[in-house]
């Protein structure tokens, strides 16, 4: 029977699973979506079913991440990897414009916005709550980045609950998942057993309707969206981390001269790795590339970090000398002065922070050890 | 009306293997647009015809070796509106600075059947601790987008955009998945400085650190991390000591690793 897609989950056999990616063209989408390349799952284009992680898993702690076989044959059976749908939205480099000079004059060219619309599949709970920081960052305010909104209003979020938590997941402790509650046009639930395997299907927009309604699905039997529940359940039972969210913001504002800085300080490389990897750092600079001739220069933009000693630079000379301003700098804003700025904590639980950190700095552990009051009782001036 | 006279460029070299010069040459495609707006004066490796200084930019190559180059270096400075150097051996003495590691009288009696006709001084240093220095090209070899941007600085008149950021940046915009934390592999990637494109991590391997010391390196913690990887300290020694062995953070990290005892 062919699905209207409303009115309810659906039901869809694995082996019918390359017709949602035939769906998923049909609407006039490019596909992007998790792949194993050079020992990780990233996300890239994908041709079909295959090019997905089929069988793979991840091992990830901090500083660690190895990819392993499953004993199955799940195509979602992962967590996290090392990048983020946040560059395909905001690209780690990207041409604003163009000048020319133009007799005594000159003009501009603005960039033309590539049309393609992406369907995103595989997002995961936290990475949809990560969008949702983009967004208010990029867009929420007075000024709209153009690039980003051209983009973000192409996407497709195709959105596939976790069946499994990562040894550096905590979305539990910052309420981002591992359920999807808002923020997808489609909802995968994947059911290894029991039963054969097969996906749950929920459109929870008119894009993600319209994609479910040109599948062969069934109704949904009750005891799949039961099974679906519980393999959230056992998800979010399952994290590899917490973090104690409570009464941070205050937290961070009075920790400033607690030694734990100068511990961190003393392993922090200042090598960014962190925020590269972390779906809402969204720091940048911009350059003007001339030619030789002096005839153009192009404005671009790429991501820059808030651990790099230039970026910190005004007029001239670095603000944030020492490691640890910098690495205090990061965290504080990231869990507490972003609430000021942006009406949310800029952490999604994700862990990519802890596992892609070459020397394993784990901020849920930075947090706690920030809450034990400090032995000594000199005071220290912040620096 | 007489035409604008060009900015006269020169070409030095001193103890190098000629990479960078031949990084020079590679310029290729922006040769043409460049020889438009820039004489090219004096640049033997590419051609014989040498018109006289004094040069409104000189690029120099190769650290000093000699006390004939120790004079020499002086004379360059002297005849160039702005001194660029090019590479590891102009920054920071390159490769043959590992004979400041050593007795190079040793060296000298090892290696040459006569070594009387050899006239060496004890270190390789680079060109800064000889001459002021305006601007440093990093790498072994140089990149050939940082001299391009180098050069298109001086002719606008502009500060060039050289970010001392690490590699790891450069990984990641590139896309590379890291080799330290998915494979294992150690890299210098988080003490070294951008500029090469994260050329080795794209193919698998550690970075060399050719690009030298990044603007903020974390020595201590590098050492501690490359012991947890199963470095020895004189595997440690080893990576720090080649194209940058002089550089004064990559000689802390070699000499602090070598301090070590072998086994822990
Ligand atoms: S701070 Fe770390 S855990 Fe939080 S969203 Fe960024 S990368 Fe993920
Ligand atoms: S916290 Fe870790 S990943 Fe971030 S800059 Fe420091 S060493 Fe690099």
């Amino acid at each position: 029977m062919v699905g209207s897609g409303a009115g309810g989950p659906r039901s869809l056999p694995r082996e019918e699973f390359p017709a949602f990616f035939e769906a998923l063209r049909a609407e006039g989408y490019s596909i992007v979506g998790p792949t194993v390349r050079d020992g990780a799952i990233v996300y890239d284009r994908l041709e079909g079913v295959d090019d997905l992680p089929i069988g793979w898993t991840d091992r990830q702690e901090a500083g660690r991440y190895r990819l392993e076989r499953r004993g199955d044959r799940a195509l979602f059976g992962y967590s996290v990897g090392p990048f983020t749908w946040k560059k395909f939205l905001f690209p780690a480099r990207e041409r604003l414009f163009t000048i020319s000079r133009d007799g005594p004059s000159f003009s501009v060219a603005p960039e033309p916005t590539d049309p393609t619309r992406f369907a995103l599949l595989g997002m995961r709970a936290c990475e949809l709550a990560g969008l949702d920081v983009t967004d208010r960052v990029f867009q929420g305010g007075p000024v709209v980045d153009p690039g980003y909104s051209a983009r973000r209003s192409r996407i497709l979020r195709v959105a596939v609950q976790c069946g499994q938590a990562g040894g550096t997941c905590f979305c539990v402790s910052m309420g981002t998942g591992p359920g999807v509650r808002d923020g997808a046009d489609l909802v995968l639930t994947e059911i290894l057993e029991p039963g054969p395997h097969r996906f749950l299907f929920e459109a929870r927009t008119g894009a993600g309707t319209s994609v479910l309604a040109r599948l062969k699905t069934a109704v949904a039997p009750v005891a799949d969206e039961r099974t679906a529940g519980e393999i959230v359940a056992r998800t979010a039972s399952s994290m590899g981390r917490a973090l104690e969210t409570e009464g941070v913001r205050d937290l961070l504002r009075e920790t400033l001269s607690h030694p734990r800085w100068d511990d961190v300080a003393r392993r922090c490389l200042s090598c960014t790795n962190c925020t590269m990897v972390c779906p809402t750092c969204f720091c940048s600079t911009q350059e003007e590339v001339p030619d030789l001739t002096g005839a153009t220069v192009e404005r671009w933009r790429r991501w820059d970090s808030c651990f790099n000693l230039g970026f910190t630079e005004l007029h001239g000379t670095a603000v944030r000398k020492s490691g640890l301003s910098r690495y205090r700098q990061w965290l504080t804003h990231k869990l507490g002065t972003w609430h000021d700025q942006f009406g949310t904590s800029g952490c999604i639980g994700c862990g990519r922070c802890i596992t892609w950190c070459p020397v394993g700095i784990d901020l849920t552990a930075e947090i706690a050890a920030l809450r034990v009051p400090p032995v000594s009782v000199t005071k220290e001036a912040p620096r | 009306m007489p035409a604008v006279r060009r900015p006269r460029l020169a070409v030095w070299k001193f103890a190098s293997c000629d990479g960078c010069q031949l990084s020079v040459l590679d310029l290729e495609d922006e040769l043409l647009a460049l020889a438009d707006r820039i004489e090219i004066a004096n640049f033997r490796e590419a051609s014989s015809a040498v018109v006289d200084g004094p040069y409104d930019l000189s690029l120099v190559e190769g650290s000093v070796t000699t006390a004939e180059d120790a004079k020499r270096i002086r004379e360059v400075r002297a005849q160039s509106r702005v001194l660029v150097t090019i590479g590891a051996c102009a920054t920071s003495g390159g490769i043959q600075a590992l004979r400041n590691f050593a007795d190079v009288e040793e060296y000298r009696r090892a290696v040459y059947a006569r070594p009387e006709y050899i006239e060496t001084l004890a270190t390789s240093s680079g060109i800064a601790e000889h001459v002021p220095v305006d601007l440093e090209l990093r790498g072994c070899p140089i990149s050939k987008a940082q001299l391009l941007e180098a050069v298109s600085a001086f002719l606008g008149q502009r500060a060039p955009n050289l970010p001392n950021d690490s590699v790891c940046i450069e990984c990641k915009r590139r896309g590379n998945v890291c080799v330290v934390v998915a494979h294992g592999t150690p890299c210098l990637g988080p003490v070294t400085q951008a500029g090469c494109g994260a050329i080795c991590p794209a193919f698998h391997r550690g970075c060399y650190g050719c690009f030298g010391p990044q603007g903020s390196p974390n020595i201590p913690s590098f050492l501690a991390h490359a012991r947890d990887l199963g470095l020895s300290a004189p595997e440690i020694r080893r990576v720090f000591r080649t194209f940058n062995a002089n550089a004064p953070a990559f000689r802390v990290a070699s000499e602090s690793a070598a301090a070590e005892p072998e086994a822990r």
